[in-house]
C-alpha cells in the first residue's frame, strides 16, 4: 500500500463530525485542528483549567453508553398449539361517513383529556431528560393504552380490528406530544402485533403481562442505521438452526430500548423479512442509548444482536413476509396518525400567537404572507388527516390498504414537514427558542417518513 | 356507523357511468374542439338530452350542476349520514372532466349559472327556470377577484329592474339560453346590495360582444356581454330582494359554498386524466411504483409519481369531505374552499409535472398531456382564485374579518 496514502487517509478530517469524505484541511485548518485537541485533552483538567466533566453515568441523554438490555420478566409458556385469537374485522356499509362511532369518540375524549392534563404538561422535561416520566405512562396504563389492539377474548378492549380506533388515539395522543406518544404506545403496538398475528401459545405466554398494573415496556424494531433504507431488506439475519434461529445484526430507533422487556425484530430469514419475538433476557443483546433529533421522551435507542438464539416458536406470523409488509404499513399508519396530531398542535399553537403577536403596529395575522401560511396548514392537515383516516377504514375493515397507506405516508412525511418548519417560522425568533414548543415539534416531525416501526394500529 | 372513506357503494354506477361516457364520447372529440376554438360541440346536444333523462328518472341523484340545490324544507330525521346530490355531482363531474373539462362546461343545461340558480332560487324560479342553460356573469374588466366591487347596475323601475354594466369571462355566455348576472341595488351599501338576475337571451338590451381566444378550455366558449338598459322582470332577482347589510354577501356568496367543490372535481378529473397516461407511459418505458419499497429507493420518476398521486388522493378527499357535509346540510364554506385550494393547485402541478416526466411526449400535440397542462390552470382561478380561498381559509381560521385581514 502506498504509504503516503495510508497517512493522508488517517489525517484527512472526512468521514467525522458531520464531514463528507472528500473534505480536505488546508496548513490553517491543521493548525486550529491541533488546538482543538489540546482543548479537549485531560491535561487541561488535570491542572485545574477546566471544569470537572460530569460523572459520566448511563443516561438516554447521552451515545455512546453500552448495556445489556433489561432483565425480562418471567414469561411463562402457555397455551396450546392453536393460531391465535382474532378480532373481527370492523363491519362496512359502503357509506362515505366522517363520524366516528360512539365507542371511538368516547375513546378519543378520554385520550384528549390525557394528552392535554399529563401528556402536554410533561413534554418539555420529558425531551430534556429523554425519557417520559413514570407518573405519565402509569396514567397512560389507567386509559388502557396497552391493550386497545387486544381482543377483548384476551383481556384486551377490542371488539373489532382496531386500526381505525388506534388512529384516533395515536392523533389525539400526539395532539399533547409525539415523543411521549411513542413512550405510551410502543408497548401496545407490541400487544397489537401479538393479536394480530400470535399464535395461541404467543399470545397466552405474552398477553396477559400487558393487562397487568405492572405492563412491560415492549418495543417494534424495524428500523437499522442504514443511509437510504428500505424496511422491506433488513440487514439483520435469521439463520435457522437444530433449536430454533440465531439472529445478527443491529435495529436503530428501539422505543425505550434499555428499559423493554419484549422485542419484536424484524430480520431477513432465507431472503424474506420475517418478525422474531425476543426476550430482553436473552444472551447476545446489548443495548445502546441513541438520542437523536426529537422524539426524545421516546428513550430512542439502539438495538445490537450478536448470535442471538431463538427458540423456534419466536416467529411472530408467517414467513414468507407477508406478516412483516403488513406491520410496516400499519406502523405507517401510526406515524401518519402521529404527524396529524403533531400538524395539528402546531395549528392550535400558531392560531393565536400570529393573532396576538404585534408588527408594524398590528397584529401579524392581519398579513397575508402570514394568514397565507397558517391556511395552507390548515389545508394540508386536513388532507394528511382524510389520507389517513381512508387507509385505517379500509385496514380495519381487512380492506387491502397498500396504495392508501403508502399515499398518507407520503403527504405527512411531506407536508408534516412542512408545517413544523412553518410552525417555528411564523414564531420568527422565538420559534427558535425553547420557551415555545414549535422547536420540539419541528425537531418530532422530522421523525415521520424516516422511522420505520416503533408504533403500530 | 365507521369512518370510512371510500367511495359510496350506491354511486359507483353512476360514476362508472359518467367514466364511459367520458371515454367514449368526449375524448374523442377532445382535441378535435380544442382545435376549433367556438366551434359549437353539437356531439353534446344528444349527451345533454341523456343526462336530462337520467336527472329526471332519478337514476342519477343528480349528476351535474343543478344537483347541488339544497332543500330548505326539513326532511325526516334519518338514520346515520347521507351519501346524496352533492356527492353524486363531484364524483361524476370529476369523471367527465377526466374526459374533457372544456366540453363538460359546455355541456348544455349544467352551467355554473344553473348551480347559482339551485343555489338561492325560491322553489317558483326553480320551477320556472327548470331546464334552462344558464352561464354566469360576475367578473367586469375592472373587477375581478373582488367581487362586491362590481359596477354593474340593476335599478327597479316599475315591475322591472334596468341593467347597465359590462361582463367578461362568462362560461358559455354565447351558447346558453340564460344568462345569471351579478349586479348592485345601490353601490352606496357595498356588497349587500349585490344581487342576481336570471336575464334569458335575446332580452333587448343584452349582446354579446366577443368571444375570447385562451390557454386552454377552448371546447368552451368564453363571452364578454355588454347589458345596455337591459330590462328583467322584477321576479327574476334570485332569492330576496331585500338588502339586509347585516347578512351582507352571504346570499350570493352561497353560490360559491356549493360550486367550489364542483370547480375542485374538475380539477381532480383532469389531473387523474394525466396520472392515468403518465403512469401508463411510465410502465412502458420501464419504471415501476412500487407502494410498499420507500421512495427513495425506487426511480425519480416513481418517486415525483408517488408524491403526486398522493397529492392527488389530499384533493379529491377534500372535494368528497365537503360535498358529504352539503349533503348532510353541514355548513362547508371552509371545506368548500380547502378543496378548491387544494385541488386548483394540485390539478396545475401534477398536469404540468406529467407532461415534465414525459418529455416531448408529454409537450407534443400527439397526446392530450399538454392540452390538460393548459385546461387546468383556469381551474386555480375561476370560481375564486388560490389566493381568495386562502384569505377565506385564513378569515375563517383566523377568526379575522375582511377589514382585518385584507
Amino acid at each position: 500500500m502506498d504509504i503516503g496514502k495510508s497517512l493522508m487517509t488517517r489525517l484527512s478530517p472526512g468521514g467525522r463530525h458531520g464531514l463528507a469524505s472528500s473534505e480536505q484541511r488546508d496548513p490553517i485548518g491543521y493548525a486550529v485542528a491541533a488546538l482543538n485537541k489540546l482543548a479537549q485533552s485531560d491535561l487541561l483538567d488535570r491542572v485545574g483549567l477546566r471544569k470537572q466533566a460530569e460523572q459520566v453515568v448511563f443516561t438516554s441523554t447521552r451515545e455512546g453508553f453500552r448495556t445489556v438490555t433489561a432483565a425480562s420478566r418471567q414469561f411463562k409458556k402457555a397455551g396450546g398449539k392453536g393460531a391465535g385469537t382474532r378480532a373481527p374485522a370492523a363491519p362496512r356499509k359502503g357509506v362515505f361517513d366522517l363520524t366516528p362511532t360512539e365507542d371511538e369518540q368516547m375513546l378519543v375524549d378520554v385520550v384528549s383529556e390525557y394528552a392535554e392534563e399529563v401528556v402536554r404538561p410533561a413534554a418539555a422535561e420529558a425531551n430534556e431528560a429523554c425519557e417520559t416520566p413514570e407518573g405519565v405512562l402509569k396514567a397512560g396504563l389507567e386509559i388502557g393504552l396497552p391493550i386497545l389492539g387486544v381482543p377483548e377474548a384476551l383481556g384486551g378492549i377490542s371488539e373489532e380490528r382496531s386500526a381505525m380506533a388506534g388512529t384516533l388515539v395515536a392523533e389525539a395522543l400526539s395532539r399533547g406530544d409525539m415523543g411521549i406518544a411513542l413512550a405510551a404506545l410502543g408497548p401496545g403496538s407490541v400487544a397489537t402485533a401479538l393479536g394480530l398475528w400470535g399464535t395461541e401459545a404467543q399470545q397466552q405466554t405474552y398477553l396477559p403481562a400487558f393487562t397487568e398494573d405492572a405492563a412491560p415496556a415492549a418495543a417494534l424494531a424495524l428500523q437499522e442505521p442504514t443511509v437510504l433504507f428500505d424496511v422491506l431488506k433488513p440487514s439483520t439475519t435469521a439463520r435457522k438452526t437444530a433449536e430454533g434461529y440465531v439472529l445478527d445484526g443491529t435495529k436503530a430507533g428501539v422505543v425505550r430500548g434499555a428499559e423493554a422487556e419484549l422485542f419484536v425484530v424484524g430480520a431477513a430469514l432465507e431472503g424474506k423479512p420475517v418478525l422474531f419475538l425476543v426476550e430482553s433476557s436473552t444472551a447476545g443483546l446489548t443495548v445502546e442509548a441513541e438520542p437523536s433529533m426529537g422524539v426524545r421522551a421516546a428513550s430512542l435507542a439502539t438495538l445490537r444482536l450478536e448470535g442471538v438464539t431463538v427458540p423456534t416458536d419466536a416467529v411472530l406470523g408467517a414467513t414468507d413476509g407477508s406478516t412483516y409488509t403488513e406491520c410496516v404499513r400499519l406502523s405507517r399508519l401510526a406515524w401518519c396518525a402521529l404527524a396529524v396530531g403533531t400538524g395539528q398542535a402546531v395549528l392550535d399553537y400558531v392560531t393565536p400567537y400570529v393573532k396576538t403577536r404585534e408588527a408594524f403596529g398590528e397584529p401579524i395575522a392581519h398579513r397575508q404572507s402570514v394568514a397565507f401560511m397558517v391556511a395552507n396548514i390548515a389545508i394540508e392537515l386536513q388532507a394528511m388527516r382524510l389520507l389517513t383516516y381512508k387507509a385505517a377504514g379500509r385496514a380495519a375493515a381487512g380492506q387491502e390498504f397498500t396504495r392508501e397507506v403508502a399515499l398518507a405516508r407520503k403527504l405527512c412525511a411531506e407536508k408534516g414537514m412542512a408545517i413544523g418548519n412553518d410552525g417555528v417560522q411564523l414564531l420568527g425568533g422565538h420559534g427558535f427558542v425553547k420557551e415555545h414548543p414549535v422547536e420540539r415539534w419541528y425537531r418530532d416531525l422530522r421523525a415521520v417518513g424516516v422511522m420505520e416501526g416503533a408504533v403500530l394500529v | 356507523m365507521p369512518i370510512s372513506l371510500d367511495d359510496p357503494k350506491k354511486l359507483k354506477p353512476l360514476a362508472s357511468q359518467a367514466h364511459q361516457v367520458a371515454m367514449n364520447m368526449l375524448r374523442p372529440i377532445s382535441r378535435k374542439y380544442d382545435r376549433a376554438e367556438h366551434a359549437y360541440p353539437t356531439e353534446l346536444d344528444m349527451l345533454a338530452s341523456m343526462i336530462d333523462g337520467l336527472s329526471e328518472s332519478g337514476a342519477s341523484e343528480g349528476a351535474g350542476a343543478a344537483g347541488v340545490r339544497r332543500d330548505e324544507k326539513p326532511e325526516e330525521k334519518q338514520e346515520g349520514t347521507k351519501n346524496g346530490a352533492n356527492l353524486a355531482s363531484v364524483m361524476s363531474i370529476a369523471e367527465m372532466c377526466w374526459g374533457d373539462v372544456g366540453l363538460l362546461l359546455s355541456m348544455p343545461r349544467q352551467g355554473l349559472g344553473n348551480s347559482a340558480i339551485a343555489s338561492v332560487a325560491n322553489d317558483e324560479q326553480s320551477e320556472r327556470f327548470a331546464g334552462v342553460w344558464a352561464g354566469m356573469a360576475i367578473t367586469e374588466p375592472g373587477v375581478g377577484s373582488d367581487s362586491a366591487n362590481i359596477k354593474t347596475t340593476a335599478v327597479l323601475d316599475g315591475d322591472e329592474y334596468v341593467i347597465n354594466g359590462e361582463k367578461i369571462y362568462v362560461t358559455s355566455g354565447d351558447r346558453a339560453d340564460h344568462i345569471v348576472v351579478w349586479a348592485t341595488l345601490d353601490r352606496e351599501l357595498g356588497r349587500a346590495a349585490i344581487k342576481s338576475f336570471v336575464v334569458a337571451k335575446g332580452t333587448p338590451g343584452m349582446r354579446v360582444e366577443r368571444l375570447e381566444h385562451k390557454l386552454g378550455i377552448r371546447a368552451s366558449d368564453t363571452a364578454a356581454i355588454i347589458f345596455e338598459d337591459c330590462r328583467v322582470p322584477k321576479e327574476n332577482l334570485l332569492g330576496s330582494p331585500e338588502i339586509d347589510t347585516k347578512q351582507g354577501f352571504a346570499g350570493a356568496m352561497a353560490t360559491f359554498d356549493n360550486t367550489r367543490p364542483l370547480v375542485a372535481s374538475m380539477a381532480v378529473g383532469c389531473a387523474k386524466a394525466a396520472l392515468d397516461l403518465t403512469r401508463d407511459l411510465l410502465t412502458q418505458a420501464g419504471v415501476e411504483i412500487d407502494y410498499d419499497r420507500p421512495a427513495h429507493v425506487q426511480s425519480a420518476a416513481a418517486a415525483k409519481y408517488l408524491q403526486m398521486e398522493a397529492d392527488w388522493e389530499g384533493a379529491r378527499l377534500l372535494m368528497m369531505q365537503a360535498a358529504w357535509m352539503a349533503d348532510n346540510r353541514e355548513p362547508n364554506s371552509l371545506e368548500a374552499s380547502m378543496a378548491k385550494a387544494k385541488a386548483g393547485r394540485v390539478g396545475s402541478d401534477i398536469t404540468l409535472s406529467c407532461v415534465e416526466l414525459c418529455g416531448s411526449v408529454g409537450y407534443s400535440e400527439g397526446e392530450l398531456l399538454e392540452k390538460w397542462a393548459r385546461d387546468s390552470k383556469i381551474l386555480d382561478i375561476f370560481e375564486g382564485t388560490q389566493q381568495i380561498q386562502q384569505l377565506i381559509i385564513a378569515r375563517r381560521i383566523l377568526g379575522l374579518s375582511s377589514a382585518e385581514l385584507k
